[in-house]
């Protein structure tokens, strides 16, 4: 695999997913091996918004790959605040750094920053858009508890603005998952995903009461309600309620569930799932460090074993 | 053919463009995309709702001292596929040519979605890919299938 930018989870083949994920296996085993590969090397960050959580994965993955960082710091304390374009700061950037991570509060914005640079770039997070490296871990995390084989999995919570979930289900038709879309009726998958979902062939399936899917799901990805979706505090508890899920709830789940959530939460997955087998969260942010190390060392030219 | 030439000739023009096989009804979407309003004057024709073998009903768009651009036809050509454009100089069709249906249309239409970054003071153009049931952004995804006129980015 050698792609110049990653922009977009969709311009990952099933070869390219299992690549970057076998040598993120690899790394995982053995961490040690890797600590020099990449001396000398600097990545840029440019976060235009705060994610100090992705922020942190990507510095940790390259600092453990020996190379690294050079931080644009706050939007407030550069030229960008003085007007300059998107544009025009990533070609200034590219001369400090051997390869790029933009979070950007706009879609499209590193597909359009990519077009304007040589070094490779990474998209960590473009506005509603995309957010391929959040995809890969999720994909790491599914394959490391669940399996990619027969593989049936309920995504719950806000399915109409979580680009997490849109971008893990364009990619789950990689691997023939069935997929469960469980939701408010106010917060079902938007019609662009539908669409893409169609093409690739998947079947959506979508319920707004997840005790109908329950029993079949190997994985159940929960993702957070938002206040700001709803147009009163009394709705959004009423609504939100209902895709909360607790110990009790999961009684009707199979053994090795496994139970995911791109973090933070707040209530939507209570405390008392934590001691359970179900609960993998957290393994799953760790995974984000071996998988972003994997996706960085392909990309700046190292070879998978 | 003889058709043709026989409605050609009801309201000849000197010099400009008649669009001719336009879907029935989409003769002011037509105009809406050539950015012409009636306020600058060009002497225009339409004729709305003719018979038509090929299409049961069809417009027709005729306008004087005006030529299209590239980028006209193609966003002409999504909403009246079937579309002919007669270029006429001295009262005779010059040129004669069907619009075709474009995989890409660039710099023309503007992009819904107010959090995409081609909407902002950056040095790119708006690109949309024409799919199945309308056209996509290629930058945020966001599709546009209804009133595309009401997207042309103004000038
Ligand atoms: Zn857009």
């Amino acid at each position: 695999m050698r792609h110049d930018h990653i922009i977009s989870a969709k311009q990952l083949s099933r070869a390219d997913i299992e690549a970057v994920l076998d040598h993120a296996a690899a790394i995982a085993e053995e961490p040690g091996a890797y600590s020099d590969r990449h001396a000398d090397t600097l990545l840029g960050m440019l976060f235009f918004e705060p994610s100090t959580r992705t922020k942190m994965s990507f510095t940790t993955a390259m600092k453990r790959l020996g190379g690294d960082i050079v931080d644009m710091g706050s939007v407030e304390s550069s030229s960008v605040k003085k007007g300059e374009s998107l544009a025009d700061t990533v070609r200034v950037v590219e001369g400090y750094a051997d390869a790029l991570v933009l979070r950007h509060p706009m879609e499209g914005s590193a597909k359009m920053a990519s077009e304007f640079v040589d070094v490779p770039l990474v998209n960590a997070g473009d506005g509603a858009g995309q957010h391929p490296t959040q995809t890969l871990l999720d994909l790491y995390t599914i394959r490391e508890s669940a399996g990619f084989d027969d593989l049936t999995i309920g995504i719950m919570g806000d399915l109409k603005y979580g680009r997490t979930v849109h971008s893990l289900a364009h990619a789950l038709t990689n691997v023939d998952a069935r997929q469960h879309f469980v939701s408010p009726e106010s917060l079902q998958l938007p019609r662009s995903v539908r669409y893409d979902l169609h093409q690739e062939g998947a079947e959506v399936r979508e319920h707004t009461d997840l005790d109908e899917i329950l029993p079949e799901l190997d994985v159940l990805y929960v993702t957070r309600i938002q206040r700001e979706r709803f147009p009163d505090e009394g709705e959004y508890r009423e609504v939100a309620g209902q895709y909360q899920i607790d110990s009790e709830t999961l009684a009707a789940a199979k053994d090795d569930l496994t139970v995911m959530h791109p973090l933070p939460r707040v209530d939507e997955i209570a405390h008392d799932v934590d001691d359970t087998d179900h609960a993998k969260y957290f393994q799953q942010a760790h995974n984000g460090v071996p998988v972003r190390m994997a996706l960085l060392d392909l990309m700046l030219g190292g070879e998978p074993e | 053919m003889s058709d043709d030439d026989q409605q050609l000739r009801v309201s000849k023009i000197r010099n400009g463009t008649v669009i001719d096989h336009i879907t029935g009804g989409q003769a002011l979407n037509v105009l809406a995309i050539l950015g012409i309003d009636g306020t600058s004057g060009e002497s225009v024709s339409v004729a709305m709702n003719m018979p038509s073998d090929r299409l049961g009903k069809k417009d027709i768009v005729k306008v004087e001292g005006r030529e299209l651009s590239q980028n006209e036809v193609d966003v002409l050509s999504l909403i009246a596929p079937a579309a002919s454009i007669n270029i006429v100089r001295e009262y005779d069709v010059v040129e004669k040519h069907r619009v075709e249906r474009p995989s890409m249309v660039e710099g023309v239409l503007e992009c819904p979605n107010h959090n995409c970054i081609t909407t902002e003071d950056e040095p790119v153009e708006s690109r949309f890919a024409v799919v199945d049931d309308g056209v996509r952004c290629e930058y945020c995804d966001t599709i546009i299938r209804d009133n595309l006129p009401a997207h042309i980015l103004a000038d």
